[in-house]
């Protein structure tokens, strides 16, 4: 791994967001829409629940926390796209640059990206509506970390996309975790959904994740357990799309696809 | 650097688009590419960066298979410019040059900018974004890209396409100059037939994936009897039969 290579490539999307403050405001602006849609929404669930009466903010920490997958992956994926839409597809793919190199790159610069989006909306929903992601204590950062693990992941998954099938993929980077969505179990616990689905639900990392965010906020108990479980599944999937990754980019390079994605 | 294309084919499902080419760039050559639209320049060009993967044939970089090589030593010593590929346009020209300048693993980086930036007259220009400059400013800084590496193998596909006749020039001297100075070898893709003649000392002809003919810009117009290389090129495109 060439490091100064993941730092030059990471470059041009620092470069990008810095260029443009309507580009920071962008990132800015939807976290903070969905923290005023659910501080709001959880507010008027924590009035008028019994089951939500003394877990105020249960829901908005959900949606802070979804929000952050949500940001992690579509960073991922609008990073690609601007090499797509920017044309520069064909210059990046002829540098002597290495695929683990590119995902590296944008593993590391989506963080960026979704922390200024995340940050000051976790911060926005303390002094609106008195609830602060940061209670949840230090497990958060293990739910954190198995989040954008997943979120890059499906970021992953859906380049491999652009690159098999060229831009008209694109559709499928923004409806990509709304596929998830129902099945994580993000405002609702687990027991909501028929047996069946629950078995599939269980194999993603998100279920594990929202769970035990609900058992840490509702109950103060903390399962090391399920965090390991998160993080372990979120890694396998990781380790599963970087694979697709390296099959399309193969199989892109038979179909001649790659010439074509940037033109 | 010496570059050689062996039996080289690329099929696509239901056509082939390049059928057995052979050709070589000798070290410090430039082999002009020229074809009608759809012959399989672009094709060919793809195989030799590594974005296209051929169904049959070698490429020789100094006798040695591209596919045995490491990609990424053997791609620090290609570059490409193109018209048709563009440099991410919300960034600066320097910006751009120092993403690909580190890309490449160019050292001295910022005195290799400024050098390039002054033999392309591009120092003006070095803080504006990119997609704010006129197309022949564009131009030269897709040039100062795919020269930014001092590479050994360089690959021009229409350099100076949609330029007007004074940039296009200055465009042309540049490569000129360039190719005088550095040993660098050459494969132009190109539809302008004056740009040709004055850069290349080899061409090859293709047609329907094929090479229909090759040789000196001279020794291709008296075999084809033409006054020019722009007739010679209409003659092979329009009627292979004339070849035979």
């Amino acid at each position: 791994m060439n490091w100064n290579k993941v730092y030059g490539l990471s470059l041009r999307h620092f470069y990008l967001i810095k260029s443009s403050f309507p580009r920071i405001l962008d990132l800015i602006y939807w976290p903070s829409i969905q923290i005023f849609l659910w501080g709001f929404i959880s507010k008027f669930f924590t009035l008028s629940s019994s089951y939500y009466n003394n877990t105020v903010g249960v829901i908005l920490s959900a949606a802070i926390l979804y929000d952050f997958l949500f940001r992690s992956s579509i960073s991922y994926n609008m990073m690609f796209l601007e090499e797509i839409w920017s044309r520069n597809f064909t210059n990046l793919f002829i540098s002597p640059i290495k695929i683990k190199e590119i995902i590296a790159a944008l593993t590391l610069t989506a963080i960026v990206r979704t922390l200024i989006g995340m940050v000051p909306a976790a911060l926005l929903a303390i002094p609106l509506f008195g609830v602060s992601i940061f209670k949840i204590g230090l497990p958060l950062i293990s739910l954190l970390l198995s989040l954008y693990i997943f979120g890059i992941t499906l970021g992953l998954l859906v380049t491999s996309g652009l690159i098999r099938f060229g831009p008209s993929f694109e559709n499928i980077a923004w409806a990509s975790l709304f596929f998830l969505a129902p099945l994580g179990c993000i405002y609702y616990p687990i027991e909501i959904l028929p047996e069946w689905l629950q078995i599939i639900a269980k194999i993603l990392p998100l279920v594990h994740i929202f769970e035990e965010m609900r058992n840490i906020l509702i109950n103060d108990i903390i399962s090391y357990t399920q965090i390991f479980l998160a993080i372990t599944i979120s890694v396998f999937y990781f380790m599963l799309g970087v694979a697709v990754f390296y099959i399309s980019y193969a199989g892109a390079k038979i179909r001649g696809t790659l010439i074509n994605v940037g033109e | 650097m010496k570059l050689e294309v062996k039996n080289l084919v690329k099929k696509f499902k239901g056509f082939t688009a390049v059928k057995n080419i052979n050709f070589n760039i000798n070290d410090g050559q430039t082999l002009g590419v020229l074809g009608p639209n759809g012959c399989g320049k672009t094709t060919t060009i793809g195989m030799l960066l590594g974005l296209i993967k051929p169904t049959n044939g070698e490429i020789l970089i100094d006798d040695k298979n591209f596919e045995n090589l490491n990609r990424e030593k053997i791609l620090s010593q290609f570059n490409f410019a193109s018209p048709y590929v563009e440099l991410p346009k919300k960034l600066t020209v320097k910006e751009n040059l120092e993403i690909y300048g580190r890309l490449y693993g160019v050292k001295d980086l910022t005195k290799r900018i400024q050098e390039i930036s002054e033999d392309l007259n591009l120092s003006l220009f070095l803080n504006k974004k990119t997609g704010e400059l006129s197309s022949g400013q564009k131009n030269r800084v897709s040039l100062a890209k795919s020269l930014i590496n001092n590479p050994k193998i360089l690959f021009l596909d229409e350099p100076t396409a949609s330029l007007d006749p004074d940039i296009g020039d200055f465009v042309r001297k540049y490569i000129q100059d360039y190719k005088s100075k550095n040993k660098v070898s050459i494969l132009l893709a190109s539809h302008n037939m004056n740009e040709v003649e004055r850069l290349c000392d080899q061409v090859i002809m293709m047609k329907e994936g094929e090479i229909v003919d090759r040789g000196t810009c001279r020794s291709l117009i008296e075999k084809h009897g033409r006054n020019n290389l722009e007739d010679t090129f209409l003659k092979l495109a329009r009627n292979k039969n004339e070849l035979e």
